[in-house]
Order: C-alpha cells, then sequence, then structure tokens
C-alpha cells in the first residue's frame, strides 16, 4: 500500500499519516485500550488532552496553510500593510487563547496526577466498583535483576522469574526494587510505569479487569540484555490464580538467600522459572542491599549515622557496605571482619520489631516542639511515603 | 580501588592492542573507509597547496566570520557520523524480528544509540547554533567583532577537540553504552568499567569548557557592543534569542560540568556520590542532569525561533508582529525553563504534589511558544510572502512543531506520560521538536544567510529536493513511532518478538531513507552553489531585501564588518535605513584597531585533547604532563603582547571603493 502512495505529488504525500490510519485499526494500541483500570483511566487522560490542545493547534495550523496561501507575494489582491505590527486585541487573544486551554489542562493535571498517583490505594477497580474497606490488596515484591524480573508473593510464599500472575479485579500493591542498575516496571495493559532502582522502593497500586495474556517489560534501558527484559502477564480469575499458585507450590525449587544470590548474576533472555517457597524477608534485604551473608544492611548504617556514626572505628565497616563496588556486574564474596558486625535492630519479618521500648518523647524537654540538635537521633525518623520506606520505619520505634 | 578490570601498564595504562575493536567487522570497514577517505583529503589540501592558508586564515583566525563558518563546517560533519548512527539503528529495528538478532549486538547497538544522542545534542546542533550566533550576532548589532576574539577561537577549538575524542572512540576503546544522559548506577565504574564512559566523561567536559566561555563571549558581546542607538528594546528578535540563549548556557552548563566532575570523582577516586552504597544517591545524579538537560533544550530552540522571526519579517515584507511580546516570551521562556526538570522523570516515584507541580510549569511554557507562534501567522497576515527557501522552511517549521509541542504538552501531564515515558512516542515527541524545530530553523537559517557569508545564493532546485525530502521524510520516518509507542513500544530495544509491530519499523526505515535523499540533495545543492557561484551572484549584500544591520555591509562583509559603526534609531534598522535614505560614507576613512590571529587556540586544544584521551586510558604521566602543558601555554599566552593590529585608512579606503563601485554597477 505504501508504494501505492509514494508515486503520487509530494505535496499530497504529506497526507501519508492520514492514509496509514486504516493500518492503525489492524494494530494494537494497548496504551488507548489496555485492559486494567488505573491504564485506562491513564490512556483516557491522553485521549481528553490531546483533543483539548486540538482545539487550538487545528486552527493554529489552518489558518498558516490559509495566511501563506492568501498573503503569497503572487496574490495582489490581498491587503498589504507593511508597517502594520501591533494590536493590542490580537495580543490579547493570543496570550489568552493558550492561557485558557492550559488552565483546562492545568486542572486536569492536578486531579488527574493525585488520583492516579501510584502510591495511592485503589479506591475503585472498575468505573462502578468502588473498593470496600476490608479488601485487602494482593502483595507483590517486584525485583529488577540484570535482565530479569523476579516476582515474590508473600501471601502465597511463591517467587517467580518473567512469569507475572495476576487475579482479575482484585486491587495489587506491587512493591518495586531493583538489585543494579536502573529499571522501569511496565505493563502497559495494566498501569502506567515506575522505575526499579537499587537500594529504593516505589509503589505501584494497580487492577487488571479482563483475564489474558500480556506483555510487561523494563522500559529504561539497563544494559546489554535490555531488549529481552520481558515477561508475560497472566490474569486469571480467582480460581484460576488460586491453581496456578497451586501449581507453583508443587514444585521444588527454594528461593533463600544463597539461590536469590545465584540468580541476580547477570543472564539473558531467561525463561519463565517457578519457586516454591521464599525465605522470609528477601525482599527487604534486597531493599536493603544486605541479602549476602556479612553484609550490613543499609539500615543498620543508617542507624548508626543517625547516631553520629562511629569517627574512624567506622571505617572499619565499609567492606561490609560495599555493594557493587568491587564486583561488576555480580558479587563476590566479602570478609565479615568489622567493628559491627549485628546491630539489634529489629529485622523485618522476625516478630521482634514491637517487643521493643518506644523512643522516649523529648519534646516537652525542648520547650519549642522540635528536638535538640544533638539529640536529632532521639526524634523519629521521618516517614516518607516515597523511597525506602522500610528501611526508615524499624529505627522509628527503635531505642536510642 | 581493589577491583581493577584490566591490568594497568605505567607507560600505556588500559590502553593495549586489544584495546582496537579489530574483532568488529562494520566497525574495521568503517575504519577503513574514513582513513582512506581522510588520507585523500589530506592528500588533496596538500596537493592544492593551502596549508598555509587554512592555517594562517581559518585555524588561527580569531575572526568571529570565519569561527561561525568552522562551527557549522564541524556540525555538518558530526552531523554526517550522527545520521549514520540513526541509519543504523533504523536498520536493525526494521530487521530485528522473528528470532533475528539483526546485524548488530548489542556491545555495539548500545553504543550507537548513545553515540547518536551525545553527537546530535552536542556536536551538531551546538556547534551549528552557535556558529550562527557566532556569525551572525556581531553583524546584527553593528560591532566588528565578539568582545574576546581569542577566546572565541579557543571556544571553538575546545568544542572540536571533544568532538575528536567522540570520534577516537569509534577506533580506540569504545563509547558508552549508557543512554545519552549516562546515567548511574550503569554509568559508574561497577557497571561501565570499560573506558566507554570516560570518553562521554572527558569529551563533555572538555566541549564543555569551549561552549560556556562561547556562551559569556556572546552575552559580553550584545551587552557591551551594540551599535549606538541600539537599545535592547530595538535589538534584533534574533540577537535577543541569542542573548536568552547564552545567558541560558552560562547558567546551566556549570552545572553539567560540575555533575560530571562528582561522576568521574565516583570513577576514579572511588567516592560514592551516584553509587549504590554509602549514601550514594543516582536519583541526584538525574536530577541535577536535567537542571542543566532541560535549559538545554531552550538553549537550541531559542535562537532558532529568532530565525524564523526574522525570515518571517523579511518574506512578508513587513515589520513582525508584536516584537515586544515576541521579546517577553523570550524571555519568560528563558526563566520558566529552569522550573520544569523533574518532567523528564515524573515515574522516579515523586509525589503526586511535586509531579503536578512540574507537570503544570511545563505546560505553561506552551503559552510563550504559542504566543510566538501566533506571532509569526500574523506577521504573514496582511504581508506579501514570498516563497524562498528560508520561508519554506518556516512554513513547514510551523506546521510541523505545533504538533511537537502538541505531544510535548501531552507528555507533561504526569499519568499520560507514566504510560508513555520512555516510549518511542517520546522519542518521536523529541524528535519532532529537534528536527522540525532546530534542523528545519538551521536549514531556514542556512539557506537565508549563506548568501551574506560567500556572496551567492543557494541553488533553488537543489534546495527544493532537499526540502521535500526532508519535510515528506521526517513525517514517514517519525509518525510511525508515535503510534508504536501507543503500542507500548520502549525505547532503545535491540530485538523484538512481537511481529506485528515490524512494518511500523519498516515505514520509519524508509522515512530516514528519504531523509538521506534530503541530505544528498543538500550537500549537491552546496556543490552545485560553489560551482555555478558566478550566475548565483549578489553584489548588493542585500539580497533577500533583508531589515535587520548585516545586509547593510558587503557579502561577505569585510574583516572589519563595517567601515564607521552604524547609528541606530529604529527597531529594523537596515530597512529604516533604507526607508529614510542614508547614504553609506564613502571617505573619512580611518585605521581600524584588529584582534590579531593567534596558533594558541589550537595549541590549548590539542593538549586539552591529548590530556582527556590520557585521562580516559588511566596513562597517569601523560595526563599529568598535558595539563601542565595546558596551564604553560595559557601563561605563556598572556606574555604575548603581538595581539592586535590596525587595518590601515587606505586599505579601508580601497575595500570601501571597490563595494562603492560594485553597488554602482548594480545600480
Amino acid at each position: 500500500m505504501l508504494h501505492a502512495h509514494l508515486r503520487v505529488r509530494p505535496r499530497t504525500l504529506r497526507l501519508l499519516p492520514l492514509a496509514a490510519l486504516p493500518l492503525l485499526a489492524g494494530c494494537n494500541l494497548v496504551v488507548l485500550d489496555p485492559a486494567g483500570d488505573v491504564a485506562k483511566q491513564q490512556g483516557d487522560l491522553v485521549v481528553i488532552s490531546t483533543i483539548l490542545m486540538l482545539i487550538i493547534i487545528l486552527p493554529v495550523m489552518a489558518l498558516t496553510v490559509f495566511f501563506a496561501w492568501r498573503y503569497r507575494a503572487a496574490n495582489q489582491e490581498a491587503r498589504y500593510e507593511p508597517e502594520w505590527d501591533h494590536s493590542t486585541k490580537l495580543e490579547l487573544v493570543i496570550w489568552a487563547a493558550p492561557l485558557l486551554i492550559i488552565i483546562c489542562l492545568g486542572a486536569i493535571t492536578w486531579v488527574g496526577t493525585h488520583l492516579l498517583d501510584p502510591y495511592r490505594p485503589l479506591a475503585r477497580t472498575a468505573p462502578d466498583r468502588p473498593v470496600g474497606a476490608t479488601v485487602k490488596p494482593l502483595d507483590i515484591q517486584v525485583v529488577a535483576l540484570d535482565w530479569k524480573w523476579l516476582f515474590i508473593y508473600p501471601e502465597q510464599g511463591l517467587a517467580t522469574v518473567n512469569e507475572l500472575a495476576l487475579p482479575v479485579d482484585r486491587p495489587v500493591r506491587f512493591r518495586i526494587s531493583a538489585s543494579s542498575v536502573m529499571n522501569s516496571f511496565y505493563v502497559p495493559a495494566l498501569a502506567g510505569q515506575i522505575y526499579a532502582m537499587p537500594g529504593m522502593e516505589t509503589k505501584l497500586h494497580a487492577v487488571i479487569n479482563r483475564s489474558g495474556e500480556y506483555d510487561g517489560f523494563s522500559a529504561n534501558y539497563s544494559g546489554a540484555g535490555f531488549s529481552g527484559m520481558r515477561f508475560k502477564v497472566k490474569a486469571l480469575d480467582d480460581a484460576g490464580f488460586a491453581a496456578w499458585a497451586e501449581s507453583v507450590r508443587n514444585g521444588n525449587a527454594s528461593l533463600d538467600r544463597a539461590a536469590y544470590l545465584t540468580l541476580e548474576k547477570p543472564s539473558e533472555n531467561e525463561p519463565p522459572r517457578h519457586f516454591a517457597s521464599v525465605e522470609g524477608g528477601l525482599f527487604d534485604a534486597v531493599v536493603n542491599m544486605c541479602v549476602e551473608p556479612g553484609k550490613m544492611c543499609m539500615r543498620d548504617m543508617m542507624a548508626v549515622d543517625a547516631r553520629g556514626g562511629m569517627g574512624l572505628a567506622g571505617i572499619h565497616n565499609t567492606r561490609q557496605l560495599a555493594y557493587d563496588k568491587f564486583s561488576a556486574r555480580g558479587t563476590a564474596p566479602t570478609s565479615s571482619l568489622g567493628f559491627v558486625s549485628a546491630t539489634c535492630l529489629p529485622q523485618p519479618g522476625d516478630g521482634t520489631g514491637s517487643a521493643l521500648p518506644q523512643a522516649v518523647d523529648l519534646r516537652p524537654l525542648t520547650g519549642a516542639g522540635l528536638p535538640l540538635p544533638d539529640r536529632r537521633a532521639a526524634a523519629p525518623w521521618p516517614t516518607n511515603p516515597h523511597f525506602a520506606a522500610s528501611a526508615a520505619a524499624p529505627f522509628a520505634t527503635g531505642n536510642p | 580501588m581493589s577491583y581493577e578490570p584490566v591490568s594497568i601498564s605505567p607507560l600505556l595504562g588500559r590502553l593495549s592492542l586489544d584495546s582496537l575493536p579489530l574483532h568488529e567487522p562494520i566497525i574495521v570497514a568503517t575504519f577503513a573507509a574514513v582513513a582512506i577517505g581522510g588520507i585523500g583529503l589530506l592528500a588533496f589540501v596538500t596537493r592544492l597547496g593551502l596549508w598555509g592558508t587554512l592555517w594562517r586564515d581559518w585555524f588561527t583566525s580569531v575572526d568571529h566570520k570565519k569561527i561561525g563558518i568552522m562551527y557549522m563546517v564541524l556540525g555538518l560533519v558530526m552531523f554526517l557520523r550522527g545520521f549514520a548512527d540513526a541509519i543504523m539503528m533504523r536498520i536493525q529495528q526494521a530487521i530485528a524480528f522473528n528470532g533475528s538478532e539483526g546485524y548488530l549486538n548489542a556491545h555495539h547497538y548500545d553504543q550507537i544509540f548513545t553515540a547518536h544522542g551525545v553527537i546530535m545534542i552536542f556536536f551538531v546542533a551546538m556547534p551549528f547554533v552557535t556558529g550562527l550566533m557566532n556569525y551572525i550576532v556581531p553583524l546584527q548589532i553593528g560591532a566588528r567583532d565578539v568582545s574576546f576574539p581569542f577566546l572565541n577561537n579557543f571556544s571553538f577549538w575546545m568544542t572540536t577537540a571533544g568532538a575528536v575524542l567522540v570520534m577516537m572512540s569509534l577506533f580506540v576503546g569504545e563509547f558508552a553504552q549508557t543512554g545519552w544522559l549516562a546515567y548511574p548506577p550503569l554509568s559508574g565504574i561497577a557497571y561501565s568499567p570499560a573506558t566507554g564512559v570516560d570518553y562521554y566523561i572527558w569529551a563533555l567536559q572538555i566541549a564543555g569548557v569551549g561552549t560556556t566561555l562561547s556562551g559569556i563571549n556572546l552575552v559580553a558581546t550584545i551587552l557591551k557592543m551594540r551599535a549606538p542607538g541600539m537599545g535592547l528594546m530595538k535589538m534584533p528578535v534574533f540577537t535577543w534569542t541569542s542573548l536568552c540563549t547564552n545567558v541560558l548556557i552560562v547558567a546551566s552548563f556549570p552545572v553539567l560540568t560540575a555533575v560530571l566532575t562528582l561522576l568521574s570523582l565516583d570513577r576514579y577516586v572511588g567516592t560514592n556520590f551516584f553509587t549504590n552504597d554509602f549514601g550514594g544517591s543516582p536519583m541526584m545524579y538525574v536530577n541535577l542532569i536535567w537542571i542543566w538537560g532541560h535549559p538545554e533544550v531552550y538553549i537550541l530552540i531559542l535562537p532558532l525561533f529568532g530565525v524564523f522571526s526574522e525570515v518571517t519579517s523579511t518574506f512578508s515584507g513587513k515589520r513582525l508582529f508584536g516584537y515586544t511580546s515576541m521579546v517577553y516570551a523570550t524571555i519568560v521562556i528563558t526563566i520558566l525553563s529552569y522550573l520544569v526538570w523533574l518532567h523528564h522523570f515524573f515515574t522516579m516515584g515523586s509525589g503526586a504534589s511535586v509531579n503536578s507541580f512540574f507537570g503544570i510549569t511545563t505546560m505553561v511554557i506552551s503559552i510563550p511558544t504559542g504566543a510566538k507562534l501566533f506571532n509569526w501567522l500574523f506577521t504573514m497576515y496582511r504581508g506579501r510572502v514570498r516563497f524562498e527557501l528560508p520561508m519554506m522552511w518556516t512554513v513547514a517549521f510551523m506546521l510541523t512543531f505545533v504538533v511537537g509541542g502538541m505531544t510535548g504538552v501531552l507528555l507533561a501531564v504526569p499519568p499520560a506520560d507514566f504510560v508513555l515515558h520512555n516510549s518511542l512516542f517520546l522519542i518521536a515527541h523529541f524528535h519532532n521538536v529537534i528536527i522540525g524545530g532546530v534542523l528545519f530553523g538551521l536549514f531556514a537559517a542556512i539557506n537565508y544567510w549563506w548568501p551574506k557569508a560567500f556572496g551567492y545564493k543557494l541553488d533553488v532546485f537543489w534546495g527544493k529536493v532537499s526540502f521535500w525530502c526532508w519535510v515528506v521524510g521526517f513525517w514517514l520516518a517519525f509518525m510511525p513511532l508515535y503510534v508504536l509507542g501507543l503500542m507500548g513500544v520502549t525505547r532503545r530495544m535491540r530485538v523484538f518478538d512481537d511481529p506485528s509491530l515490524q512494518i511500523w519499523f519498516v515505514i520509519a526505515g524508509i522515512g530516514a531513507a528519504v531523509i538521506a535523499i534530503g541530505i544528498a540533495a543538500m550537500l549537491i545543492q552546496f556543490a552545485v552553489s560553489i560551482r555555478k557561484r558566478d550566475q548565483l551572484r549578489d553584489t548588493t549584500g542585500d539580497p533577500w531585501g533583508g531589515r535587520t544591520l548585516e545586509w547593510s555591509t558587503s557579502s561577505p562583509p569585510p574583516d572589519y564588518n563595517f567601515a564607521f559603526p552604524p547609528v541606530i534609531h529604529q527597531l529594523d534598522a537596515w530597512y529604516d535605513m533604507k526607508t529614510r535614505g542614508a547614504q553609506r560614507p564613502v571617505e573619512g576613512f580611518r585605521p581600524i584597531h584588529m584582534p590579531r590571529n593567534t596558533g594558541t587556540g589550537v595549541i590549548l586544544s590539542a593538549l586539552a585533547t591529548v590530556m582527556g584521551f590520557a585521562l580516559i586510558w588511566y596513562i597517569w604521566w601523560l595526563a599529568a604532563l598535558s595539563f601542565a602543558g595546558l596551564i604553560a601555554v595559557a601563561i605563556g599566552h598572556t606574555f604575548n603582547y603581538e595581539r592586535d593590529f590596525h587595518i590601515p585608512a587606505e586599505e579601508v579606503a580601497t575595500t570601501e571603493a571597490a563595494r562603492t563601485r560594485a553597488l554602482a554597477a548594480e545600480a
């Protein structure tokens, strides 16, 4: 069909994008027609914003063509006013018209951005189906590895590589991190993407509404194996999801720390893989970069630093803290020598957190409600809902 | 560092025979072609005996006009390299389907897309824009040169040094495989231990010195060297946009320098600014680089907005509509460009309020930009529009750029960005504005000011062939990418598994081929015009009925630009002079004080290249030696007291008399 168009005159050639419209009908514009409610709302925003802008873009394009033709030099009948260069009314219009559109679009942006904030728990799973207060979202922990995806299902106690199964119509809460470099977790049919970053945790709330098989991938270049960092998303009804979980649990591979350290080594185009069981606290160890035995968790380092560090003695801890210094694209054993080989901080999942005494509230003593500079360590850690919440939270209840 | 990927010899550092990519047949063939072509060029220059001329009249020249032309030549050469990368990517993506790996492995492909971005922004768009401003600004403000002519020469050669390092990476070692902004931790030593990122860092650092200094130079020139009577609000719009661009350069390039310095400290001495561990924050790098990166976008486009203003006004035979609002729109864009950087990474996980803030500031920029567009429209309104090549490019720009602007505002809506970020939709968007805005503007500028620089017009036939191929090729090459983006296809992919995507990549590839014809036609246009220069000759110095001062001098202008500084009474000074019948002074000439050419810029830049190369390869002794050399030559230059001379009054009189005769013959 292309060649037929190439023979026409250059001017009409510019209409080729229009001529290609029938081609569009045959392809799957997943961004505009996704299977998940969040992605659907995002896709709708794309369309609404485009239409709003076309209100001003189309007249501009039409006027450009019209003025260029009407005032061409050959047309001696058109009015010619070489000195005319100002009109307050026109100026008002040309500043006000885009301004009005942007006010509308800005309002939509403000509301849309807050409603579709990936950190916001879902309020609905479909336009007419609000999420009840008691509904617990399915937790899935996502780790971008070199160059494959690890999905941990804590509720089901299983894990998969390069295969993501989702129950239809149930809210899902993804906690996302990475092992080495930055990736972006993106399932176009489900919801917009969010970066997966090492040593940090991002979140995404989403729901899938149609059963079927969809594509997911990394949307941020991460090195040689990036192109193969793709996975299939299976959207299953509740029974199908339960059956799938059962079949995974019937396997015999288990994902403990040692298995994870083998898994995180670079590899490309990995086929899907299942793990029937997962060691507790693995994801938190990944976020804190301390899966490897002998490594000090970032959480602990921050706790030490928050208490003013250890001075020169702290130098002896560096070996335990080094994460990627001595090991390009892989891991190497490290020495366990160090001044701090363990801390009393509660480890996620070990159940000791609540047993620790609460921090003494010193605020009444400092008058202004603010901690004294040298008592800063005693103040509760500010909990940022967006980054590394798990790294900070245990400390907030810790005992100085 | 206790981890070393390769052994380091005291003499050659990391450099060894293994560093040469002899196992990559494509690169070996490219090297052979470049070597043969290069030797041929050198032999040709030698045979014509041009080395002396090149050295005396060009390389060592401090004349802003010659430096401007050299910048344009640099941009053109690097453009061919960057476009070759583009074609290679398009071919790879068009064939890597159904289990095929294409013809490029990941190591090679990842270097190509990184190099394409780096080259097109830093070594094509920047030299083109800087060259244009260098050539035109002093002429438009009635100055004899820029404020610091030697600094100008030095800036050009530092930019060239950066380009040389990038080109070297093709044949010695490798280039970065990180994407054009080299985000850590991927660009850190742990995940990119080889020389690629170091080439990236040093090429940009050395070229950055040139860009920053050139920015300072042009700000000083515009603020201090305007002809008497030219108040700020009587400056031509191109000069205004150049001023804003150079303010942006001066304010934002130091950020790039700083962030790359931090990255190199991480890589060279083991600091932890952007590492995963020890409290390093890669997010900080992403923020910092975009605090430079977004103003950079406006650094590129603003001067071209100026070009479109000049061209529209000239070819509509009419004053520019809304000069004042045009100037304020430019200033508003300049300021706002600092408040939008976060829109490049909404998906990093900032809160909804932060994301909306940056989304809305981004949209606000479209208001002054829209106002500019309307101003050009109403400049055509009630005009007499002559569709010469520059005007054709301008109309093509207006029709193309609005689409890119629209998709840009769309991407500024954070929830929309979540589904389109890093997709081919994004790629289509920024090529839409950079090709449709920056490149189309450059082509308009080249066709518009070529007669000023060389004294003859460019051939119209080949210009039109080039125009239509570019415009059609652009739409063919990038509309499919918009579609692919909506199909959820992400950028920087090397192989694909969904066969339904292939047709779109094939169409995009055809588009790239049509653009290639457009580029060829442009080169032919230059060659044909040079050959037919006597037929295309313009002796008036004002072939288009221009309105600004550059058209008041001869084409090409004499070394001193203006025998007497013109006195400005109105905006559109030359149009004003013409309508009021101003007479050229033909007597009373006085000696003109001029800066003397110097080779110091070339020497400094050569030393900087050597230093960059030595640092990339860990040849520490050479790095130290060349750095000492740089300092010594720089200090030595301050003792050079033969830095100026006077053009005798008789010589000025002779030159001006020749112009008087040429004008009389024309009449």
